[in-house]
C-alpha cells in the first residue's frame, strides 16, 4: 500500500529524548534592587521551589486572569534580537493559552525591550500590568546561548525571580517553556506544565485504510515529529514517568501487542510473550512496571508486568472485558474499565486485584479512566445515547462533573500538575467516502473552562501528556 | 438490521448471477468476447462471492444470530472442502465506542465466529484471529446503516 503523506516523514528516530539537556545550567540572578526586601529573601531555584506561597491567589486568578507584560527580551545583535522576540512570543502564547494570565498586547506598550537592569515601573503600571517579564539574550558563540530572565511585581516594583540559563541555540524553545513554568509557579503557587511534550497518534488517509503513526510534539504543538513510518497501526502511546520511553500498542507483523519505544534511540521492543492481544499499557508511577490488558476467550484480563524481571502477574479474571487500567499516583490502586456488570463501567481495585469496587453510576457507559497526578480526580469518557463526554469524578465515584460533550470525544490525559486535560474530538464523516471526518486534540481546564483546540499537522488522537521534563 | 438483510440479499443476487453467467461465458469465449475472470475454487474470491465472508453483530454484542450461523455453516462446509486453506478471522467494531474496549470487543466477535467453526469441525490450528477494533471499517459513512456493516467478523484466506 502506497500512501502519499502530506507531510515529510521525520528523519530516522534518534535522540528524541530531551531530558536533562538544561540541567545544571540555571543560575540565580540577584535583584538589582539591593535595598528592597525581596532581594534579601531571594527565592530558591525553580527546580527546588516546591511549596512556597503564591504571590497571587489562584482562585481569584481564575475569575480574573493576571495581566502580565512580556516585552521582547533584549538581544545584543542579529540572532539574539530575533530570539529575544521569539522567546517572549512562546511565553506569551503559553501563559495566554492556559487561561490564568492575560498577556497585554505589545501594541499597547509604552516602552520597547527593557535594556536597563531596572525597569521603569511607571511604564508598565500605565498599561495595567500586574506582572512584568524582562530579560536578555546573549549569543555566546559555538552554538551557545545565555538567557537571563527576571519576573517583577509591578505595583511594589519588586523582583520576584531572576534566573539565567545557558544552553545550545537549538534549545531556545525549552528555555521559553521553563521560564513560563517559573512564572506560572511563582505567581500561582503551583507547578506549571509548559516544559512538557505530548505523544499522540497522527492519522492520515482514508478511514478504511487509515495510516496511524506515533508522533510527538511540544505541549504547544511545536517540534512535531513522526516516530513510526505508518507501515503498521500504532495506538495508545503513554509516557514513562521518568525515562525517555513510551509504551504503546503496535500492529507490527499483524500481531497487535504492547511495545516499548525508546525516544533516545528509536528502538522498539515487544513487551512480554503473550498469547492474546496485549493492549492499553500504562506505567506504574515509579516506572518499574506496566499495567495492561490481554485478550482471552471471554474478553480480557489485566496484568502487571515487572520491567526488570519481565514477569507478568494476572490481577483480574472476571470472564468479561477488563481493560484500560491506570494506577493511582501513589501506586496503591488501579482504576479500570470493565463490562462485567453488563456494560462498560469504571472500577477501582488494589494493585493485587483485591477489593474491586464499581465507582461509576451515572447515566450511560464509562470508559478510559485516568487518575489525576494530584490523586483527587479520575477523568473518563462517558457515552450516553448518541453523546460522548469527557468528565471527572472523585476516586470514590462522587462529584461527577462533565467538562465537554459532543458527537465524539475520548481519551482524557492529565497535564502533570493535574490542572488541565487533553483529549480528542472527532466530527462525523458526511458522505460515503467518509469525507468531513476530522479528529483533533483539545485541551480544557479541569474547571471546564478554557477549551481550546491543539494544532497538529494531521488528524490526531490518543494524546498522552509527559511529566515535566525539567 | 437493514444492512444485514441487504447484505444477505446481495449475496443471493451474486450467487444467482454467477449461476446464470457461467454458461453464457462458455458460449461467448469462442467468439473472442471479453471473458469474466474465473473464480478459483478455494480462493478468497470464492469465499466472498459464493460462501459469504462475514457475520454481523448488534451494538456492543458478540452473539451470533441465526443468519450468522447459516453463513458460518457455509464457511464450515467450504473449509471442509478445501482442507489446505487456512483463514484469519478479524473482529471489527463501529466507531461509536472507545478504542481500547473496542479492540477487546472485536476480539470477542472474532472468537465467537472461530468457536462456532471449531465446534462444526474446523481444526483450531487452521484459524487465526485478530481484532482491529474500529480501525478498519468497511463502510466510512457516519450512519447507523454503516455502523451495522462495521460490527462484524470477517473471514479471509491466509
Amino acid at each position: 500500500m502506497t500512501l502519499i503523506h502530506p507531510f515529510r516523514l521525520a528523519p530516522p528516530p534518534r535522540d528524541f529524548g530531551r531530558r536533562g539537556l538544561i540541567a545544571g545550567t540555571a543560575a540565580l540572578l540577584a535583584s538589582p534592587l539591593s535595598a528592597a526586601p525581596a532581594a534579601a529573601a531571594q527565592p530558591p531555584a525553580p527546580a527546588a521551589s516546591g511549596g512556597q506561597s503564591a504571590v497571587i491567589d489562584v482562585d481569584r486568578a481564575r475569575a480574573e486572569p493576571i495581566p502580565i507584560a512580556i516585552p521582547a527580551l533584549a538581544g545584543t545583535g542579529g540572532d539574539s534580537e530575533r530570539l529575544g522576540r521569539d522567546i517572549a512570543g512562546v511565553i506569551t502564547n503559553n501563559l495566554g493559552r492556559c487561561g490564568l494570565f492575560r498577556p497585554i498586547d505589545p501594541q499597547a506598550f509604552v516602552s520597547g525591550p527593557v535594556t536597563a537592569e531596572l525597569p521603569n515601573f511607571q511604564n508598565w503600571k500605565a498599561v495595567g500590568a500586574q506582572a512584568l517579564v524582562t530579560g536578555r539574550v546573549e549569543s555566546q558563540g559555538d552554538n551557545k546561548l545565555r538567557v537571563e530572565f527576571r519576573l517583577w511585581d509591578v505595583l511594589p516594583g519588586q523582583q520576584i525571580q531572576g534566573t539565567a540559563y545557558t544552553t545550545t541555540l537549538t534549545n531556545w524553545r525549552r528555555i521559553a517553556h521553563i521560564i513560563s513554568d517559573v512564572i506560572y509557579e511563582r505567581l500561582l503557587g503551583e507547578k506549571g506544565y509548559f516544559d512538557t511534550r505530548i505523544v499522540y497518534i497522527a492519522g492520515t488517509g482514508p478511514r478504511d485504510r487509515r495510516v496511524k503513526r506515533l508522533a510527538i510534539m511540544d505541549q504547544d504543538g511545536e517540534n512535531n515529529r513522526f516516530l513510526t513510518d505508518g507501515s503498521f497501526l500504532a495506538l495508545t502511546p503513554r509516557f514513562h514517568p521518568t525515562k525517555d520511553e513510551i509504551a504503546f500498542m503496535s500492529y507490527a507483523n499483524n500481531r497487535p501487542r504492547v511495545y516499548l519505544f525508546d525516544l533516545g534511540t528509536g528502538r522498539q521492543q515487544l513487551l512480554g510473550d503473550f498469547r492474546g492481544i496485549t493492549l492499553s499499557p500504562r506505567f506504574s508511577p515509579d516506572g518499574s512496571s506496566v499495567v495492561m490488558a490481554e485478550t482471552n476467550d471471554a474478553g480480557s484480563s489485566i496484568y502487571i508486568m515487572d520491567l526488570a524481571s519481565r514477569r507478568a502477574r494476572r490481577i483480574t479474571d472476571s470472564g468479561a472485558i477488563d481493560v484500560s487500567p491506570c494506577y493511582s499516583p501513589d501506586g496503591t490502586q488501579i482504576v479500570f474499565n470493565s463490562d462485567r456488570g453488563g456494560d462498560q463501567q469504571l472500577y477501582v481495585m488494589g494493585v493485587d486485584g483485591s477489593g474491586v469496587k464499581r465507582i461509576s453510576f451515572g447515566q450511560g457507559r464509562y470508559a478510559t479512566p485516568v487518575w489525576s497526578p494530584r490523586g483527587d480526580l479520575i477523568a473518563f469518557t462517558r457515552i450516553s445515547g448518541s453523546t460522548f463526554a469527557i468528565g471527572v469524578m472523585h476516586p470514590d465515584g462522587t462529584g461527577e462533573r462533565i467538562l465537554s460533550e459532543s458527537w465524539y470525544v475520548e481519551g482524557p490525559t492529565f497535564a502533570p500538575n493535574g490542572r488541565v486535560l487533553m483529549f480528542w474530538r472527532e466530527t462525523p464523516g458526511s458522505d460515503s467516502r467518509g469525507r468531513g471526518f476530522t479528529s483533533r486534540l483539545v485541551s480544557i481546564d479541569i474547571t471546564g473552562f478554557n477549551e481550546r483546540e491543539v494544532t497538529t499537522p494531521t488528524d490526531a488522537s490518543d494524546p498522552a501528556w509527559s511529566p515535566l521534563l525539567s | 438490521m437493514n444492512a444485514k438483510v441487504l447484505g444477505a440479499l446481495a449475496a443471493v443476487a451474486l450467487l444467482a448471477a454467477c449461476a446464470e453467467k457461467k454458461p453464457e461465458m462458455a458460449a461467448a469465449s469462442g467468439a473472442g468476447a471479453a471473458t469474466m475472470p474465473t473464480i478459483v475454487p478455494g480462493s478468497q474470491e470464492d469465499l466472498v462471492k459464493n460462501v459469504g465472508d462475514r457475520v454481523f453483530f448488534d451494538f456492543d454484542k458478540s452473539i451470533l444470530s441465526g443468519e450468522d450461523k447459516a453463513t458460518l455453516d457455509r464457511q464450515s462446509a467450504w473449509l471442509g472442502k478445501y482442507a489446505q486453506v487456512n483463514v484469519q478471522i478479524a473482529g471489527n467494531c463501529d466507531e461509536r465506542g472507545t478504542e481500547e474496549y473496542n479492540i477487546a470487543l472485536g476480539q470477542r466477535r472474532a472468537n465467537a465466529a472461530r468457536d462456532y467453526l471449531v465446534a462444526k469441525g474446523t481444526q483450531t490450528a487452521r484459524i487465526t484471529t485478530i481484532s482491529f477494533g474500529k480501525d478498519r471499517p468497511t463502510c466510512t459513512e457516519s450512519t447507523e446503516a454503516c455502523w451495522a456493516q462495521n460490527r462484524n467478523a470477517i473471514t479471509s484466506v491466509k
